[in-house]
């Protein structure tokens, strides 16, 4: 179980995390959702106490994590960013996180077989490919045998049967009743591991919803409206919970009111109608308008771009 | 790689351990013995402190016949054998840098805050280790320096009595054994910087700036300043405990030795408050 509260991080102007609430249930899988740059790694970070936070609090299993008095049996985690000093052995660098919590030398042989490292287990970790990495990264974070199993974005680097195997893995874990906690910026890997979601783009929260939900449940409902007399159309729908965005010459989105409201509208004022047309976008078409955000605000050098409130709906 | 099945992972919540400061101090026995660079550097450390000591008393031994009589007069033997300790000091202090800021540079800092979260228990644990080891080479260094030293100037004499010290002699052992503790300080006072400028880059040029270049730029001071300034200097004020007899402008030896420990246990502590407060 992972508890965030009114979360929130700044290195210096930055705001990297904002204020963001969610539980993490054990017994299933759940996916941490959002583009590369939107606070993933900074949330992790900060439920390890790598960092602290600027305001709002993290605790893991109902403590903070480092009150705990063994706390690689609580979180295991792997980190996005290469952990490991390059010039140690894989072994070596298990056996030196083991003896931290007098963990014996039997379990660090277990899971360098387990993660299928035996053959290059006495290699320096520096020459191991990021597929090798990986495996490393996820046998330190299963050493504690711990409660909480926090992972940012496994499967990078790893060929189709690594990632076929965290899956398996994941949700093995889940099964035997721990909480699994797991990055990616890919909605393809999350449908298929995670069964709960928790979307985040620019630091803040997004949804926190079930997979199935995510995919299917509509964020917005809207009328897309084509006519020659869209302004004369705007005036007359006008009312307080209807808006009508311009989208193109003579292109309406309305939000509001249902296409038979419309449609009678517009005959009632002899507007002339080319195209009235319902529409949904589900969350994660919001997701990907997201994801289209933030490629344009890397290409553009506009600093301040806070578009994200508006899918955040 | 071949795929891997096997599962489920082995369930055994028998090893509910608990970190304590002992098991962080194997965990950093095992870092430190597991890097080839501090092998390399700890050989090092233990070759310059014995042949800078054994080169230049070799040189001295051989031209002792043709030495003029000033140069005889102011030969020290026992500064000759205590040589190779100001120069292996440099090895011993960058792998005190290296100890720390080597886990920032590759990351491995997040590795271990996740396993020790309250963070202190990670620097007792280096410092006490690191410690250890470079005392346990040390003084055995020193001690091979010094006998091996007299024992090639053993034979030459200045008016009538052999120049070679014994162990016993006055001030001899302080400045032998004391060699060894100022190449842990040292040792220390490196790991402390590196602790607080978390990068190899920035540790090494702290300490070689502290140790070795600052103290000769009080030569450009007025000479009174200069002799005023120059002792309080970590490596000048630590150095003291290897010198007999008593020079100008130098502490005591005892003194002098303390303010190097006080500077080493300075930079810990503002290490120690940095570790608790900083994110990594």
């Amino acid at each position: 179980m992972i508890e965030a509260r009114n979360l929130t991080k700044r290195y210096g102007e930055t705001t990297a995390v904002s204020d963001l609430t969610f539980t993490v249930a054990p017994g299933i899988v759940t996916g941490f959702l959002g583009p590369n740059g939107s606070g993933k790694s900074t949330t992790m970070r900060l439920i390890l106490g790598l960092d602290a936070p600027s305001e709002g609090e993290v605790k893991v299993n109902g403590k903070r994590y480092a009150d705990f008095a063994a706390p690689l049996h609580e979180v295991g985690a792997l980190l996005e960013a290469r952990s490991v000093h390059t010039g140690r052995s894989a072994y070596n660098h298990l056996l030196a996180l083991a003896q931290t919590h007098g963990i014996p030398r039997s379990r660090v042989d277990d899971l360098i077989e387990l993660v299928g490292l035996g053959s290059v287990a006495k290699k320096r970790a520096g020459q191991f490919s990021l597929g090798m990495g990986q495996r490393l990264g996820i046998a330190a974070a299963l050493l504690g045998d711990p409660e909480v199993v926090m992972l940012d974005e496994p499967v990078n680097g790893l060929d189709p049967d690594g990632i076929r195997w965290i899956r398996d893995l994941m949700k093995t874990l889940a099964a035997e009743g721990r909480t699994v906690f797991l990055s990616s910026h890919l909605m393809s890997e999350m449908a298929l591991t995670a069964d709960h979601l928790i979307v985040i783009g620019r630091g803040r929260l997004i949804a926190d919803v079930s997979v199935y939900e995510f995919i299917h449940r509509p964020s917005k409902q809207f009328v897309v409206v084509r006519s020659p007399q869209a302004m004369q159309l705007t005036e007359v729908i006008a009312g307080p919970d209807v808006t009508a965005q311009a989208v193109g010459p003579g292109v309406l989105e309305i939000e509001g009111l249902t296409a038979e409201q419309i449609g009678t509208a517009a005959a009632a004022n002899d507007i002339v109608l080319y195209e009235l047309a319902p529409r949904q976008a589900s969350l994660e078409d919001a997701f990907m308008d997201l994801t289209r955000d933030e490629v344009e605000f890397h290409a553009s050098t506009s600093a301040h771009d806070d578009r994200e409130g508006a899918l955040a709906a | 790689m071949s795929a891997v099945t096997t599962l489920p992972i082995p369930r055994t919540r028998a090893h509910t351990g608990r970190v304590t400061q002992p098991r962080v101090a194997l965990s950093e026995w095992t870092k430190l013995r597991t890097l080839r660079s501090t092998r390399y550097a700890l050989l090092a450390g233990v070759a310059m402190t014995i042949g800078f000591a054994v080169i230049p008393a070799l040189v001295n031994a051989n031209r002792w016949s043709t030495m003029s009589a000033v140069d005889r007069a102011g030969f020290h033997p026992l500064e000759t054998s205590l040589i190779g300790v100001t120069i292996a000091q440099l090895a011993f202090g960058v792998l005190g840098v290296l100890v720390i800021s080597g886990e920032y540079s590759t990351g491995m800092i997040r590795s271990t805050f996740a396993a020790v979260p309250k963070r202190l228990p990670v620097l007792w644990g280096k410092a006490g280790v690191f410690g250890l080891v470079t005392l346990v080479l040390a003084l055995p260094s020193t001690l091979i320096a010094f006998f091996a030293a007299q024992a090639i100037l053993s034979g030459h004499s200045l008016n009538g009595h052999d120049i070679a010290l014994s162990f016993s002699d006055p001030g001899v052992a302080r400045a032998v054994i004391g060699g060894a503790l100022y190449l842990t300080l040292i040792a220390l006072f490196g790991l402390g910087l590196g602790a607080i400028l978390r990068s190899t880059a920035g540790g090494i040029s702290a300490l070689a700036a502290i140790l070795f270049v600052l103290p000769p730029l009080t030569n450009v001071l007025p000479s009174t300043w200069g002799d005023a300034i120059s002792p309080y200097f970590p490596s000048n004020a630590g150095s003291a405990i290897m010198q007999t007899g008593n020079p100008a402008h130098t502490l005591g030896p005892w003194t002098g030795l303390g303010l190097l420990a006080g500077y080493t246990a300075l930079a810990i502590v503002i290490a120690a408050f940095q570790l608790r407060r900083r994110d990594v």
